[in-house]
């Protein structure tokens, strides 16, 4: 098989997902935040968490749009650049990517329809079961694709059988399937991942109106819960589900593992805080602190972890990429725990909404969690490899026999410029709507649709209320 | 009737859905270019605006069910014409780009070139869409172990770039129905003049395309001949066509549009009663041919998928028809329009 196709391929995986992958975790992240406000909209009555609720809406829209655009060609890339791990696992991906076309997408884009343009239609708790349905159906577009993801990672549920054109996996207990040994943890560390750049996203806004001196009820208020989220999420990532799937790749996947934690000698193993692998001469350069990792893991400082010594070269992933990408992820979860202590510290002391320093890194962190969910994913993928099912199909021999490397050229300069120019219309778009900044909450129409639909259908269906 | 043929009627179904919705967005699109007026073009916009991200859903819905149900077939057609799909791809996204550009500045140039971004890119969709179905109609070389032998160019073969044409027509005229149920005064009298050549000229091209099929396909007769009661699939369709520019006449634009829609289903549902029970037909090593129970899924997956689809095809079908429901009506330009 041509070097070049399976390096194109893989770049084009990377780089496509990497682009889609800047959306939809603001979409999941705003969802719940979206509930949160208009559930306190709903119970206090106070204009103001309207004003916050649909101010919010309109970004969700935008996300979600942006986020369906680039998601097209990712349907797709499997078959066009992997068409033989197609053939050799439909039987089990397809059906999770089916479930999310089918549940995801049609709950999330139907009920953001009544969203943006039901207010004044429907009553508002219907309204509000309509915010739940989307929030929902955001997280069910991550459900069924981090599911199939897992399966990749640690497979369950399956036999390898002879199929009509060689060999295939297939399903043999779809929810053992569904159920593999990483899915839960996995999704839960991801969609913790999500809520923190949502809330992020939210926090780093409304510094930018605190600063600025603009909205500032507004703003205060979606600080208040955007931080209480940050706060608690960013803990419980690090502490409960980051803990959780080391062990399970401990467990599962040794060899990953050991790259993330550029561990050479099989035995105890301490924790390198910041370093580099130096691959020639067999070692990890840099802080280390002894027996961490052992004591995290086994919770006894001699637990033996597998070393990457014993491993053949070619059976290793990239181990710098690894090892770095793994190491970002770690650092920015423990500065998104400090900055939301700090931000609930100036809180509680009254300070938080004049702290300009504090304020202008609160502007500048949503790139964090953006940066902490790609290293997360790059650690997950990279360190996967040479698998591209682990233990059961190199990535080498998944890649589509038909291609040659003058059609991935072409293929990735066209998703590059074009992915380049969808991320500007969503900086444009995103930055006209910021500027723009929310309805004001004393001249705010409970009953208008967010965006107005075209005179005449509102007069028919005006005169149909009346009727 | 097995799960696989069930599996196969309901890809069918959701690719017609999605000839049908998307097809009007390329229709409309392919219009554009002949709107004078920067208003008018702004109309032609705002008519798929809401729409045309929802109709696309159902491509996505198409691909992971086809990659679920016949994951042979999903990887054979798409890596098989790479250059075909990414070009396909590209056009999608560039005109959801030019939809929303188009609009961000007042500049004549700025939005000149995004109408002929979203023109060209409408037309190829179209195009591309046609020649697949006219490729896969006719057969494509594959070896034995089901990969695609041949290259882009020879997708461009005359019989496939005719059935491309007859595609591009009929959805200009599904589009153009699509913009007079939409718009109303002057604008709505230039569409109905166009309507009435754009009938003929896809009955024309649909003529000469039956006329080839004859001669140079036979193979997707084979079946008509033996069940000769299939034969009322083309005769309705002709039927269909002629009725539309009756429809207009009385201003009974929705049954106009159902006509072209129902044109739509019938010429798919041709070709997939002609190639049956074939997906993609090997040509000329017919052994290699991929068929409903060669590049299927388990029985397994496909039951599983089956109840997958039963608890989704509701929740979709009424969600397009509340989304059709609240826009209906023709198209008024406010400030919040793009």
């Amino acid at each position: 098989m041509n070097e070049v196709v399976i390096f194109l391929s893989r770049l084009q995986f990377a780089l496509t997902n990497i682009f889609h992958y800047f959306y939809p975790p603001f979409s999941i992240g705003l969802g719940l935040f979206l509930v949160i406000s208009e559930g306190i909209y709903l119970k206090t009555k106070n204009l103001l968490w309207l004003q916050v609720s649909r101010f919010w809406t309109k970004i969700f829209a935008l996300t979600f749009t942006i986020g369906v655009a680039t998601g097209i060609p990712m349907e797709f890339q499997f078959g066009t650049n992997w068409a033989d791990y197609s053939r050799f696992v439909g039987d089990v991906f397809g059906s999770a990517l089916a479930a999310e076309g089918i549940f995801a997408f049609f709950l999330e884009s139907g009920f953001l329809a009544i969203l943006l343009f039901g207010s004044g239609r429907v009553s508002p708790k219907f309204h509000f079961f309509s915010t739940i349905m989307v929030c929902l159906g955001a997280h069910f577009s991550a459900v069924w694709i981090v599911i199939a993801n897992s399966w990749m990672q640690t497979p369950a549920g399956f036999e390898i059988v002879m199929g009509p054109n060689g060999m295939r996996a297939e399903i043999t207990d779809f929810w053992t399937m569904v159920f593999n040994p990483s899915s839960m943890i996995r999704l839960i560390h991801t969609l913790m991942g999500c809520w923190l750049a949502g809330s992020f996203f939210v926090l780093s806004v409304s510094a930018w109106y605190l600063l600025k001196k603009k909205h500032i009820a507004f703003a205060s208020a979606s600080m208040k819960v955007s931080l209480i989220i940050a706060v608690v999420i960013s803990l419980a990532q690090l502490v409960l589900s980051g803990d959780k799937s080391a062990k399970i790749v401990h467990e599962y996947q040794p060899v990953k593992f050991a790259a993330m934690e550029g561990h050479w000698k099989s035995g105890p193993a301490g924790l390198t805080i910041l370093g580099y692998i130096d691959e020639s001469n067999k070692k990890t350069t840099g802080i280390t602190i002894p027996a961490i990792t052992s004591i995290l893991i086994g919770l006894d400082p001699a637990y033996p972890i597998t070393g990457l010594d014993s491993i053949p070269v070619n059976e290793r992933p990239p181990l710098q990429l690894t090892f770095q990408s793994y190491h970002i992820m770690i650092a920015i979860g423990v500065t998104l725990i400090f900055l939301s202590l700090l931000g609930c510290f100036l809180w509680w002391k009254g300070k938080l909404f004049n702290s300009r320093y504090v304020l202008w890194m609160f502007v500048f962190s949503v790139f964090l969690p953006v940066i902490a969910n790609t290293a997360g994913w790059v650690t997950a993928e990279v360190g996967r490899q040479p698998w591209i099912v682990y233990g059961l199909m190199k990535t080498a021999e998944g890649v589509s026999p038909t291609l040659s490397s003058g059609q991935l050229y072409f293929s990735n300069i066209l998703f590059f410029i074009l992915y380049l120019m969808l991320f500007i219309v969503f900086i444009y778009v995103l930055n006209n709507k910021i500027m723009h900044g929310p309805e004001s909450a004393e001249t705010i129409d409970t009953e208008a649709s967010l965006v107005k639909l075209p005179q005449k259908i509102r007069d028919v269906l005006d005169s149909k209320r009346k009727d | 009737m097995d799960l696989n043929i069930i599996w196969f009627i309901l890809i069918v179904i959701i690719l017609t859905g999605y000839a049908i919705l998307d097809g009007f967005d390329f229709g409309v699109g392919i219009l554009h270019l002949f709107h004078k007026s920067d208003s008018d073009k702004r109309i032609s916009i705002n008519s798929i605006g809401p729409l045309w991200d929802g109709n696309e859903v159902w491509l996505v819905v198409g691909g992971g069910a086809l990659f679920a149900a016949f994951p042979e077939v999903y990887a054979t057609v798409f890596s098989g014409f790479y250059n075909a799909f990414i070009l396909l791809l590209m056009m999608l996204l560039f005109r959801g780009v030019a939809i929303e550009f188009r609009s961000k500045r007042e500049n004549p140039k700025w939005r000149k070139s995004w109408d002929i971004c979203f023109s060209a890119g409408s037309l190829g969709a179209a195009l591309i869409f046609g020649i697949a179905l006219g490729n896969l109609a006719r057969g494509i070389p594959l070896d034995e172990k089901k990969n695609v032998l041949s290259g882009f160019t020879d997708l461009l073969n005359p019989y496939s770039v005719l059935v491309g044409l007859t595609a591009v027509s009929l959805l200009t005229l599904h589009g153009a129905i699509f913009l007079i149920m939409k718009t109303e005064g002057e604008m709505r009298e230039n569409i109905s003049g166009i309507v009435k050549k754009l009938i003929y000229i896809f009955i024309s091209l649909y003529a000469i395309t039956t006329i080839s099929t004859f001669i140079y396909q036979p193979h997707l007769l084979e079946v008509f001949f033996k069940y000769i009661w299939l034969g009322i699939i083309p005769v309705m369709t002709l039927l269909l066509v002629l009725n539309i520019p009756r429809e207009i006449h009385f201003g009974r634009e929705l049954n106009a549009f159902l006509s072209s829609s129902g044109t739509i289903a019938l010429l798919i549902s041709l070709v997939a009663v002609g190639i049956f029970p074939n997906l993609v037909i090997s040509d000329p090593v017919p052994q290699n041919s991929l068929n409903i129970y060669n590049s299927a899924s388990s029985k397994n997956t496909l039951t599983t998928m089956l109840i997958i689809a039963c608890i989704g095809a509701p929740l979709v079908v009424s969600y397009t028809i509340a989304v059709y429901w609240i826009f209906r009506g023709k198209v008024k330009i406010d400030k919040n329009s793009y």
